[in-house]
């Protein structure tokens, strides 16, 4: 995978992650050129699309986009799957996630793609293992925070 | 729904986020990023030291800033030093931080890889994790330099956890991706190829990324891994869905895993031990079973990763391409998706047959798609899906099913989105060309694009379809005709005009004859479009008019008309300004001759690489084009067009003692090609005073019969006579010239030189010509003797030219000749068998190899005379080769000093049309081109 980005109906970006070494000006490019058409496409086409020479994997849940830009060999379908169980590690370290935890906890967003992604590939399958990892650093917390409505479940 | 933000809360940064979110515009958002930026320069600024949660804080600010889009220029020494905290999550910020806003500052860099360095030895596996992902989330040069040495030990080491075996794993694919020569191969390259039998299957999961990236470029020292992948995946497939616990995903054994082993697989060849490749043919039909298995659940992510090891398994069978049954299974199976109700699987499959196709053994299995696959072009409503289905029409297409498929085509063009016509237009262009039979099917495609999408037809396309027009004489009259037609229509496409404008300009003489298109119906059908157009085809059209001038001399007063307007001559365009000048005076200072010459039909174009093709790859990227230009290996597709000219044994029968070249099937072609006089005279007009006017046949006449002989008159007029003799072996010659001087007055300053304009043009010798001096005067009735010896270096096309110049009774006088050297002169006749004959011909078998002319007789047919003259002209001539004994047919080669060019020829004459074809073969395209030319002039 060469990047993932998340972003909103709006077109916000929400989380942006590179595997590819880009400068800042081509990172901007290419989420602007991104967010415009995945945006401009319709609710019932189809989920991947042609866009230079990559494959781009996209998936809507609930107001947020995720987007994976994959290369000319890979699996549409895993990639697909990569969102989706992605999107679950969110849900169940949040309890059902919505955009606002993500905006309002990216850092945490981030940590959990890192333990599932490393590199650009699939690191850990599991989601036990991979939020093992990230309770751990919950137990060494100093400061416990609430944080409460913050909307709609995405996996509702 | 409490949601509860768990961890360490950061209440300012929430506040700050809030307000961000809050803000109404940009500017109030800018406004509330600079307050906060200064307040946190500030806060790092000042006096009082900061303790770490302050720090974390302000610095995941300052990130939050940064992801916002803005820049950020400080806040990398905090950052940094929060990486030494003992604090798991202010570590953890500033590996954030530090992975996202990587510097470059040398000093930085130091401070950073120390930090890793510690973490890395801490032996704390959550910290030595967070320092894996950080190196692998920069990947830079510098990480490289600093660990790539350490983190195999790392990956490989016994005591390793099994996290950090992961993250050290895939830390080291990105190193290695980022720069290879960091990363040092050694013993631990073994060590990881056994991870995959690693108990832990997060470990494999991890471990076979990096072994796939490795072995691409070390196949050899991985070899290893396929013994070892094929049996995890056999124990992956054949297990019970819920055999693997969490790594099974709704009720799918480890979808990620399975789809990376497949991939690596496809790294290398089959299996070589034949119970590794038992297993894993085993495994591949399993696959494909279980995706006929009814589904345990009704969720996508089911489907999707049961699919998604489908579609690998089915790369790999592709992959492969050697197991027939698969691969027409894996076709049977993409084709029940081909109509399913999921938009992705039709997407995915119509995808993964177009590399179907291209296997001998399923292309097959493919085509019986083609009603499907159509369907889906007419009826999807994604145009991504549409542009896949036409992807597989393309690849599908062969010889059986090009009409079909291009005609599907060029109707879905109608209403395709703008985004993809051009794409679609340079397919059916592709196609056409390469699947024509016949070539007025061709034409009729291509204008039929120009018709529905001119606006998408691009250069390269309308190029490409004169080119071929102007290479195949037995399409001309056809296209010349249906131009003509076209170009009836009230609005026609500007791009119909050039193509109309060249065509017509080349062969309208062809259907000059029907009174319906007559010369003046052409050119005022032309005309009638000449104001509506762009300048570049308004030169087009007027270079179509002096040609009109010189092909229908009847037309030359209207056209001269056109010409002198005052919107032609001044013209506020250069070009045209100019081309309406130029062609004005042409046509009236010129002899028809001389227009001939100037205006003569186009030669053919040479043969190489479709631009079409070329354009096509680079619009779809490398590969995109494979279905058509590395010749399939479909048996159906043996008869690829190579270029423009079929070979002649998809003309006629295959048996190669048979008519060679197919006259006999082939009709003789109802009008000879437009003849142009080629000559010489444009040396004699242009310079200087003329010559006294020659007697009896003009100098090209003369110069054309020295092609078969070596003696006689060159050239005789009142004052003068040129007689030769002359004599060649190998690529030597040696020609004596005889000036007689037919007065009885002395020739004064008499100076013959001879000049190669070849050597002026390009300076390369392609003839060595030495002159012997002759003395200056000569005498009347006298006559002298010039010895010119001759050494052929390379072939060549253009003869030498004799410059006579001498002053006859105080008048200068001067003439220009072509010296009677042609390349067939250092030809050695070679006799062969039938057999031998044959087999050479075959080889020469390219397109650019073979020139081809269809002529009309200029003298009596006779047999004798036709072998004399074949003779003469210096190739053996061959008994009991041509099955039909009507038929000549010669070889030889040409020797120069250069390179030696064996040289093939058939000569057919017909005596009821009254027409030769003539072919000629060799192993060089402009002397097969000029052979040809020499030669046909001869009969």
């Amino acid at each position: 995978m060469q990047f993932m980005l998340l972003f909103s109906r709006q077109g916000k970006l929400r989380l942006q992650k590179w595997y590819v070494p880009l400068s800042d000006k081509e990172k901007k490019k290419i989420t602007r050129e991104l967010v415009q058409t995945v945006l401009a496409r319709k609710p019932k086409m189809c989920s991947f699309l042609e866009w230079r020479d990559l494959k781009i994997v996209y998936k809507r849940y609930a107001s947020l986009y995720f987007c994976c830009a994959i290369e000319d060999q890979d699996n549409e379908l895993i990639t697909l799957e990569i969102i989706h169980r992605y999107v679950e590690l969110l849900d169940k370290y949040f309890g059902s996630v919505c955009e606002l935890d993500i905006i309002f906890n990216f850092e945490k967003a981030y940590f959990i793609l890192d333990e599932f992604l490393l590199g650009g590939e699939v690191q850990e399958t599991s989601k036990k293992n991979v939020l093992k990892a990230i309770e751990q650093a919950d137990l060494l917390q100093e400061v416990r925070y609430l944080f409460s409505s913050l909307g709609t479940s995405m996996l509702s | 729904m409490p949601a509860v933000s768990k961890g360490d809360g950061m209440r300012g940064l929430a506040v700050f986020i809030s307000d961000i979110r809050n803000c109404k515009s940009k500017e109030a958002e800018i406004k509330r990023i600079n307050k906060e930026l200064a307040n946190i320069r500030s806060k790092f600024k000042g006096d009082k030291a900061l303790d770490g949660y302050s720090k974390k804080k302000y610095v995941c600010k300052l990130l939050f800033i940064f992801l916002l889009g803005h820049d950020i220029d400080f806040g990398h020494m905090e950052a940094v030093n929060l990486l030494s905290s003992n604090k798991y999550t202010e570590k953890q910020i500033g590996y954030l931080f530090i992975s996202v806003l990587v510097n470059s500052n040398s000093e930085l860099i130091r401070l950073i890889n120390n930090a890793i360095k510690n973490d890395l030895a801490s032996r704390n596996p959550t910290f030595m994790c967070l320092a894996l992902h950080c190196i692998a989330n920069v990947g830079s040069r510098e990480m490289g330099e600093a660990f790539a040495a350490d983190i195999p030990r790392i990956l490989v080491a016994g005591d390793s956890m099994d996290s950090v075996k992961q993250s050290a794993a895939l830390c080291l694919l990105r190193l290695y991706k980022a720069s290879p020569d960091l990363v040092p191969m050694g013993e631990w390259t073994a060590r990881v190829v056994h991870l995959l039998n690693d108990q832990h299957m997060g470990v494999v999961t991890a471990a076979v990324s990096l072994i796939t990236c490795l072995c691409k470029k070390n196949p050899d020292d991985f070899k290893t891994c396929i013994s070892l992948a094929v049996s995890r995946l056999s124990r992956i497939v054949s297990s019970a869905s819920t055999d693997l616990q969490d790594y099974t995903y709704y009720f799918v054994p480890a979808p990620w895993l399975s789809v990376k082993l497949l991939r690596l697989l496809q790294c290398y060849p089959p299996p070589e031990d034949a119970a590794v490749k038992g297993r894993l043919v085993e495994c591949l039909e399993t696959v494909l079973n279980k995706a006929q298995e009814p589904p345990k659940s009704k969720k996508v992510q089911h489907s999707n990763a049961k699919n998604a090891i489908l579609f690998e398994t089915i790369s790999l069978i592709i992959h492969y391409d050697s197991e027939p049954n698969l691969l027409v299974r894996a076709c049977n199976q993409l084709g029940q998706f081909l109509q399913h109700r999921e938009t992705n699987l039709r997407y995915l499959a119509l995808e993964s047959m177009c590399t179907l196709a291209s296997s001998e053994f399923s292309h097959e299995a493919v085509k019986t798609h083609i009603d499907t696959v159509i369907n889906a072009l007419k009826t999807e409503r994604d145009v991504s899906v549409r542009q896949r289905a036409a992807d597989l029409l393309y690849a599908m297409c062969d010889r059986s099913n090009a009409k079909q498929i291009v005609s599907e085509m060029l109707r879905y063009l109608e209403t395709a989105d703008y985004a993809i016509r051009e794409e679609i237009v340079l397919k059916v262009a592709i196609l056409a060309e390469k699947y024509a039979v016949d070539y007025s099917w061709y034409v009729d495609t291509i204008l039929n694009l120009i018709r529905i999408a001119g606006d998408y037809v691009s250069e390269e396309v309308w190029y490409r379809v004169l080119q071929i027009v102007t290479n195949r004489d037995d399409v001309q009259g056809y296209a010349a005709k249906t131009v003509f037609e076209a170009l009836q229509a009230p609005a026609c496409h500007e791009n119909m005009v050039k193509v109309g404008g060249y065509i017509l300009g080349e062969f309208g003489n062809l259907i000059a004859g029907d009174p319906r298109s007559s010369p003046p119906v052409q050119f005022s059908l032309l005309h009638s479009k000449f104001h509506l157009c762009s300048v570049a085809t308004r030169a087009l059209l007027l270079s179509t008019y002096i040609k009109f001038i010189n092909l229908f001399p009847e037309t030359k007063a209207t056209i001269q008309g056109v010409l002198r307007a005052g919107s032609q001559l001044r013209n506020a365009d250069v070009e045209l300004q100019q081309r309406a000048v130029e062609y004005l005076t042409l046509s009236s200072v010129a002899s028809t001759d001389v227009l001939a010459t100037v205006l003569e039909e186009m030669p053919p174009f040479p043969e190489r690489e479709s631009s079409i093709l070329a354009k096509l790859k680079r619009k779809k990227g490398p590969g995109a084009a494979s279905a058509l230009d590395d010749g399939r290996r479909d048996p159906s597709s043996n008869d690829i067009n190579g270029g423009v000219e079929p070979t002649p044994s998809t003309v006629s029968t295959p048996s190669p003692s048979a008519d060679l070249l197919g006259l006999r099937a082939a009709p003789p072609p109802a009008a000879p090609p437009a003849s142009a006089g080629a000559g010489n005279l444009l040396v004699d007009v242009f310079d200087g005073p003329a010559a006294q006017p020659s007697l009896g046949p003009t100098p090209e006449e003369a110069f054309l019969r020295f092609v078969c002989k070596n003696n006689g008159v060159l050239f005789e007029n009142q004052l003068l006579q040129i007689g030769v003799k002359s004599e060649f072996r190998q690529n030597l010659g040696r020609m004596y010239l005889f000036y007689g001087n037919k007065t009885s007055v002395q020739f004064q300053n008499f100076s013959p030189t001879v000049v190669h304009p070849g050597d002026l043009q390009t300076h390369i010798l392609s003839l060595a010509v030495q002159t012997k001096r002759v003395a200056a005067q000569v005498d009347g009735g006298a006559q002298v003797q010039q010895v010119l010896n001759i050494e052929c270096l390379r072939d060549f096309l253009t003869p030498p030219l004799l410059s006579v110049r001498f002053r006859y009774g105080g008048a200068p006088q001067a003439l220009t000749l072509k010296l009677p050297v042609t390349i067939n002169k250092f030809f050695q006749p070679t006799e062969m068998a039938a057999q031998d004959f044959f087999q050479r011909w075959k080889q020469l078998s390219l397109p650019q190899q073979e020139a081809q002319k269809i002529f009309k007789a200029n003298h009596p047919m006779d047999a004798e005379v036709t072998k004399a003259k074949l003779l003469g002209f210096g190739s053996a001539l061959l008994d009991n080769v041509d099955p039909n004994p009507e038929n000549f047919v010669g070889a030889g080669i040409i020797q120069t000093k250069a390179l030696q060019v064996g040289c093939l020829l058939r000569l057919e004459p017909n005596a009821q049309a009254q027409m030769y074809r003539l072919t000629l073969r060799t192993s060089k395209e402009s002397v097969s081109r000029h052979l040809c030319e020499l030669l046909a002039q001869q009969f």
